[in-house]
C-alpha cells in the first residue's frame, strides 16, 4: 500500500474516532459545561432524592421525605453570601407572590437549604428570609443536621461549592423543582422567577 | 543507563510527577494554571518522549503519516476534546478522566506533533501556527465574554484572568511570526527543501 493511501486511511480513522469521542463527550453536541450536563441529565432521568434530616428556621427538626405529596422549589444558599444567594432570596420572595395560590393551598412549598450549616443556625435562616421580604407563606429555610446529610444532598442535587478565597463560597446557584413523589425533575436559572413560576404553573395544571 | 533510556525515563518521570497528588492539586486549583501550565507541560513532555522512540518504530509510523497529516489530525482532535469546559471539570473530579488526561496529552498530542512537525511542509506549518493563534483568541474572547463560570470548579475571576492571558499569548505569537515574516528568510534552507517527505 502506498504511503499516501496509508496516511489517508489513518487520517479517516482518527477523524471518525475523534468525532465519536466528541459526540459522546458533549452528549451529541448539546452539552459543553458541567452545569448543562447536570440539567440535561436531571430532565432526562429524574432523580429520587435521599431522605435527609433537616432543621428549619423555627428550630424544628423534619425529614426531607416529610415534604412529599407536594411540589417543592429548592435552592441552596449560605446566609453570609453577598452575591448569588441574594438573587435566589429575591427570587423566592417574588415566587411567593407569583405562586401565592398553590403555596397557600399547600400544593407547593419553597425550601432554601444552607450549605454552611455550622454558621447558619435557625436564627440566621430566619433572618435570611426576613431580609428578602418573606411574605410568610410556604417558604422554609433549613440546614442539614449533619455533614453526611449535606454531602448526600449535595451529591443528589449536583451541588458544586467552590471557596472564593475571601472566606465565602461560589456555587452553581439555581432553583430545583422536586415533584410530589420526591424526584428532582428540573433545574432553573437563578434570577428568572417569571420563567420558574410559569414552569411550575404548567406542572400544576397537568 | 544509556542515553535512549534517559530520554525515555526523564519525561516519563516528569509526567508521573505532574500526576502526583501535591503537584496535581497545586496546578488544578486554578483554571489558569491548569490550562497554561499543566496541559501544555504534559504535551511538551510527550513531545520529548518522541525522541526516545526506537528508529524502526519512527520509520513504521512515518509510513502512515505522510506530510505529517495524521499526526496533526490526532493532536488537533485530542486537544479539541480537552478544550471543553466539561472535560476540564471532569479531569479534576473523576479519576478515570484524570487518567485519560495524563495519558492522552503526552501520547496523543505532544508525541504526534513532535513526530509530524518535521514532516510538515511550509504551508501546513503556517496553517498550524495561524490556527494556534486563532484558538488563543477564540478561547480568550469566549472566557472574557461569558458572564457565567464555564467550569463549575473555577471562579469567574480566574476564567477572566485566563481569557486575558490567552489574548496576550495569541497576540505575542502573532507578533513573533509577523516579525519572522517581515525580517526573516523567505526561502527554505537547501537541506529543508530537498529532504524527502
Amino acid at each position: 500500500m502506498p504511503n499516501r493511501l496509508r496516511t489517508l486511511l489513518a487520517s479517516l480513522c482518527i477523524v471518525a474516532a475523534g468525532g465519536a469521542a466528541l459526540w459522546v463527550a458533549t452528549d451529541g453536541l448539546r452539552v459543553f459545561t458541567t452545569e448543562t450536563a447536570r440539567r440535561v441529565s436531571i430532565r432526562a432521568t429524574p432523580r429520587l432524592l435521599p431522605d435527609v434530616a433537616l432543621q428549619d428556621d423555627a428550630g424544628a427538626r423534619f425529614a426531607l421525605a416529610d415534604l412529599r405529596g407536594r411540589w417543592l422549589l429548592v435552592d441552596f444558599i449560605y446566609t453570609r453570601c453577598l452575591s448569588w444567594c441574594n438573587v435566589l432570596g429575591g427570587d423566592f420572595a417574588q415566587l411567593q407572590q407569583r405562586l401565592a395560590a398553590p403555596l397557600r393551598d399547600g400544593s407547593l412549598r419553597l425550601l432554601s437549604i444552607s450549605f454552611d450549616p455550622a454558621h447558619d443556625a435557625p436564627a440566621e435562616l430566619a433572618a435570611h428570609k426576613r431580609r428578602f421580604g418573606d411574605h410568610g407563606i410556604g417558604w422554609t429555610a433549613a440546614r442539614p443536621l449533619d455533614a453526611a446529610g449535606l454531602a448526600t444532598l449535595g451529591h443528589a442535587f449536583g451541588l458544586k461549592v467552590v471557596e472564593d478565597g475571601m472566606g465565602g463560597y461560589v456555587h452553581n446557584a439555581s432553583i430545583a423543582l422536586v415533584d410530589p413523589s420526591g424526584r428532582l425533575v428540573d433545574v432553573f436559572d437563578a434570577g428568572a422567577p417569571r420563567q420558574v413560576a410559569a414552569a411550575v404553573q404548567r406542572r400544576l395544571a397537568q | 543507563m544509556s542515553v535512549r533510556a534517559l530520554l525515555w525515563w526523564l519525561p516519563a518521570g516528569a509526567i508521573a510527577l505532574l500526576a502526583s497528588p501535591p503537584l496535581r492539586h497545586a496546578l488544578e486549583t486554578s483554571m489558569t494554571a491548569q490550562m497554561l501550565l499543566q496541559l501544555p507541560l504534559l504535551a511538551v513532555l510527550g513531545g520529548l518522549l518522541a525522541a526516545a522512540l526506537p528508529t524502526h518504530v519512527r520509520t513504521a509510523l512515518a509510513r502512515w503519516d505522510q506530510g505529517g497529516c495524521s499526526g496533526l489530525l490526532l493532536a488537533s482532535v485530542t486537544s479539541l476534546l480537552w478544550m471543553l469546559p466539561r472535560a476540564l471539570d471532569a479531569g479534576v473530579d473523576l479519576p478515570w478522566v484524570a487518567g485519560a488526561k495524563f495519558l492522552s496529552l503526552p501520547l496523543l498530542v505532544g508525541m504526534p506533533l513532535a513526530l509530524s512537525w518535521p514532516r510538515m511542509g511550509f504551508v501546513l506549518r503556517g496553517v498550524v501556527c495561524m490556527e494556534a493563534i486563532a484558538s488563543c483568541f477564540r478561547l480568550g474572547w469566549l472566557f472574557l465574554a461569558t458572564p457565567q463560570q464555564l467550569c463549575s470548579n473555577y471562579l469567574l475571576g480566574d476564567q477572566q484572568r485566563l481569557g486575558y492571558a490567552l489574548l496576550a499569548i495569541g497576540g505575542g505569537v502573532f507578533v513573533l511570526l509577523l516579525g519572522r515574516l517581515i525580517g526573516g528568510r523567505w526561502t527554505l534552507p537547501a537541506g529543508e527543501a530537498r529532504r524527502p517527505r
